[in-house]
């Protein structure tokens, strides 16, 4: 039945959402992280997006909603500090810094809460669309 | 006098219209479930021209090819009339959905399928003083 549907669809949506404000805390979180070493250091994580296939789950509406498909750290350059006081500085004397960027983060975390509210909204309108029906010849 | 009474005409066109209008519930929520995934096209159905296929064959026909089979509504025949929508401005990472675009006629949706709601508890609701006659 379609209406149930859209309560799967925007569920999918909603945990999607959750994952990449998930993956936004984590960043934010380990923004300030330093590390001796350039391999070990903390990267930025993002989630990517993609449609679930019609196909993969037997659906036949056409229409089956988005999943977190992978994970990647990103690909942004590490910057290093000289801080040879630092116990974890390597034998030049760096740390090395997280690929974080804060303001990037703040913006990703306010789009993730916007289409998170979004698809309640959605759920919200389905439950009542789907009362309504349930109402029908009262 | 013999009543024959066919459920199918006294509902009309509200049933059908019912019916479509969930399933392009459904598409739109797709729409804003996928509004943030890279190269995802933005989809709609054109309601009007179903709508008047609808029309024309009188009753919605149900897929069947086993006797078994109940026939699994005429969705399976929707999602072939599932259309792209045009973009107004297309993101970067080719991503068309356009939020207030799709929040909009989500609702507008929802509005007129409490409308088709509201017809077929009218018609309910004058068959049944009809049948009790008070």
């Amino acid at each position: 039945m379609s209406l149930n549907n859209i309560f799967n669809i925007a569920g999918s949506g909603m945990s999607s959402q959750s994952v990449r404000l998930n993956t936004t805390a984590s960043n934010i979180a380990n923004a300030e992280n330093i590390s001796g070493d350039k391999e070990s250091v903390y990267k930025a994580k993002r989630p990517v997006f993609s449609t679930i296939l019609e196909s993969a789950t037997g659906n036949n509406s056409g229409l089956s909603g988005v999943k977190v498909s992978q994970i990647i750290e990103s690909g942004g350059e590490v910057h290093k500090r000289y801080e040879p006081s630092n116990p974890l500085s390597d034998k030049d004397g760096y740390v090395y810094m997280t690929n974080v960027n804060l303001v990037e983060e703040m913006a990703d975390m306010i789009s993730a809460s916007r289409a998170y509210q979004n698809n309640v909204e959605v759920m919200n309108t389905a439950k009542q669309m789907l009362l309504s029906t349930l109402k029908l010849g009262q | 006098m013999v009543l024959s009474m066919n459920l199918d005409k006294l509902f009309g066109v509200h049933a059908q219209a019912a019916q479509l209008r969930s399933y392009r519930g459904e598409v739109l929520a797709n729409n804003i479930a996928n509004s943030e995934t890279p190269g995802y096209k933005s989809r709609d159905i054109d309601f009007k021209t179903i709508m008047k296929q609808a029309g024309s064959t009188e009753s919605v026909s149900l897929n069947a090819n086993n006797k078994a089979h109940f026939g699994s509504s005429n969705q399976s025949k929707l999602h072939n009339e599932l259309l792209y929508r045009t973009p107004s401005q297309a993101s970067l990472d080719g991503n068309t959905v356009d939020m207030d675009l799709e929040k909009a006629e989500f609702s507008k949706n929802a509005m007129s399928y409490q409308v088709s709601m509201t017809f077929l508890g009218g018609k309910i609701k004058g068959i049944m003083s009809a049948i009790r006659g008070e």
